[in-house]
């Protein structure tokens, strides 16, 4: 039952000020229900301001946030609260109650019965990757970084919320089990279709994970873009500059061979042997450095076994520079 | 060494085990005020100081009631009680020592419960209530489970000096152990003496030891284990 549970997320000229600065400065964004939205920028950018608005940890000095059209300011914040999945940096796991008592927390608040919040909490566990039978009774003390955060999002998600906050979730684990914990998110994210919004100050997470992205400086919405529009349209030098000199071969990274413009009209038996052969699906940046690699100017793209033509790399040049 | 010979004879002489200064009397009396005391210190301390260190606020008033109790002597609470109990019509005995001994053990019950609450980790309990749980909630099932281990140290040590201390209700005519030393002095008996201090030191190590196991199976095993992992 993918893609029916999200909720829309809207910011209506949100503005948090407090005495001596104003922390997030008119914010004006929707998130698409179902859509994972990244909102990235240094330290002080706003982002976590803002997205701390949304379940009423701080609260507004104006503007308004809608879920699904209504006001989160006309709710009790609990009640709102106990609607939108949270998760932090640090986790926050309580380290005096079991993994299984961590993941049934909002159940209880809602008042579940036993036999619910127990086949849920299974559920969440193989959800996240967890073996209920091995870390079911464990204490968050014995589990790693990387479980304690899989820990962490099954508690988050565990009364089916429409919204989910990540407050740079990710942060505090090595890059190996960041990489496959962001996979996960995204599986998770597709198979339950929880609209999420993600704080992170890491662009490569952002472009990675996000549906899109909004760049935020100084309280100010800088660019709210899907990541590959982000890439080839920086609105300014400031997301130009943040998204890295290297924001072409990021972009690379999010297309594929299959959607590249191949020259067909190419006998196969005619290309160099050496040539690398690439699959559709495989990622033009892949694409560029097999064939800088294999002193071939040309790759043959065969999909299943048909031959579908030839990528070339003034091709991939062209993708650089293209528009779309 | 006669003393000690003594003192052993005086355990076993069976007319120490009967009447109003029976040996099991006194100990019955003093564990009666002793508990009464540590239940009002505690009924004051442990919601002031948990409150206080759930909000985080008037830091200064959990630190200097540390500071005042721990400079005051309790010979001068006592002082202090005699006169207000008579004004209270509450006599002799029991009651101004009662009333002496609760400021003594407010103390540490107060600020290891401020402390025990306030040094409960921040994101635990923004996640607490980034999910959704009432501020009462949060301290009742977050705050004081994570502050057990320091509030049942601080009633420990609560307990160890009321029990000690309750000793002096005998200067005021009151019952307890403390009436074999206070007597055993003023008789010159000293083996009646050297056995209530000896009675008096075995209750303060008992109320100590016992204190300690039910601290150790009162926390919870994860916060045991964070302890041997970090």
């Amino acid at each position: 039952m993918p893609a029916e549970r999200g909720a829309t997320v809207e910011f209506r000229d949100v503005t948090k000020r407090y005495v001596d600065q104003i922390a997030v400065d008119g914010l004006s964004l929707t998130v698409p229900a179902g859509k994972i939205c990244i909102l990235v920028g240094p330290s002080g950018s706003g982002k976590t301001t803002s997205l701390k608005m949304v379940n009423r940890l701080i609260e507004p000095t104006s503007g308004a946030i809608l879920i699904d059209g209504h006001d989160v300011l006309k709710e009790e914040p609990t009640q709102l609260r106990r609607r939108i999945g949270y998760v932090i940096q640090q986790v926050g796991l309580f380290p005096h109650q079991t993994i299984d008592e961590n993941v049934a927390t909002v159940p209880r608040l809602l008042g579940w019965t036993k036999q619910r919040i127990d086949a849920r909490v299974t559920e969440l566990f193989s959800l996240v990757g967890l073996d209920p039978g091995r870390y079911a009774r464990r204490y968050p003390a014995q589990l790693s970084g990387g479980e304690r955060q899989r820990a962490g999002v099954a508690r988050a998600l565990a009364a089916e919320p429409p919204v989910m906050l990540m407050d740079e979730p990710f942060g505090a684990v090595d890059p190996i089990v960041r990489e496959r914990l962001q996979s996960e998110l995204l599986r998770i994210q597709r198979d339950q279709g929880t609209t999420v919004l993600f704080v992170t100050h890491d662009i490569d997470e952002a472009i990675r994970l996000g549906d899109r992205v909004a760049v935020m400086r100084g309280g100010k919405l800088v660019q709210y873009a899907p990541p590959g529009e982000l890439l080839a349209h920086p609105a300014d030098d400031f997301v130009a500059q943040f998204v890295g000199s290297d924001r072409g071969l990021k972009r690379l990274g999010l297309l594929t061979v299959g959607g590249a413009d191949l020259d067909a009209t190419v006998d196969r038996a005619s290309v160099d042997r050496n040539a690398p052969v690439l699959a559709p699906s495989t990622t033009l940046r892949d694409a560029l450095v097999r064939l800088l690699a294999s002193e071939s100017q040309i790759g043959v793209v065969v999909g299943g076994d048909r031959y579908l033509g030839v990528l070339t790399l003034a091709t991939i040049g062209k993708m650089i520079r293209s528009d779309s | 060494m006669s003393l000690f010979v003594d003192t052993l004879r005086w355990f076993v002489d069976p007319a120490h085990y009967q009447g109003s200064d029976a040996i099991q009397t006194r100990i019955f009396e003093h564990v009666e005020l002793s508990a009464l005391a540590m239940l009002l210190a505690a009924a004051i301390a442990l919601p002031i100081g948990l409150y206080l260190g759930h909000t985080g606020r008037l830091a200064f008033v959990a630190v200097n009631v540390a500071n005042i109790g721990r400079a005051l002597p309790s010979l001068a609470l006592l002082a202090f009680a005699l006169p207000l109990a008579f004004a209270l019509g509450l006599g002799l005995g029991f009651w101004p020592t009662l009333i002496a001994l609760v400021p003594l053990a407010i103390p540490p019950m107060l600020t290891n419960a401020y402390v025990g609450a306030r040094a409960v980790d921040r994101d635990v309990i923004e996640s607490a209530r980034g999910m959704g749980m009432g501020e009462f909630e949060i301290l009742r099932r977050i705050e004081i489970p994570l502050a057990l281990p320091l509030v049942l140290a601080g009633m420990r040590t609560s307990a160890v000096n009321v029990v000690a201390t309750a000793t002096l209700g005998a200067l005021v005519a009151g019952g307890g152990l403390g009436r074999y030393i206070v007597d055993g002095l003023g008789l010159q008996e000293y083996d009646r003496l050297f056995a209530g201090a000896l009675l008096v030191a075995l209750l303060a190590i008992l109320v100590e030891v016992a204190f300690g196991t039910f601290e150790r199976r009162a926390t919870s095993p994860g916060l045991r284990t964070a302890a041997a992992t970090f």
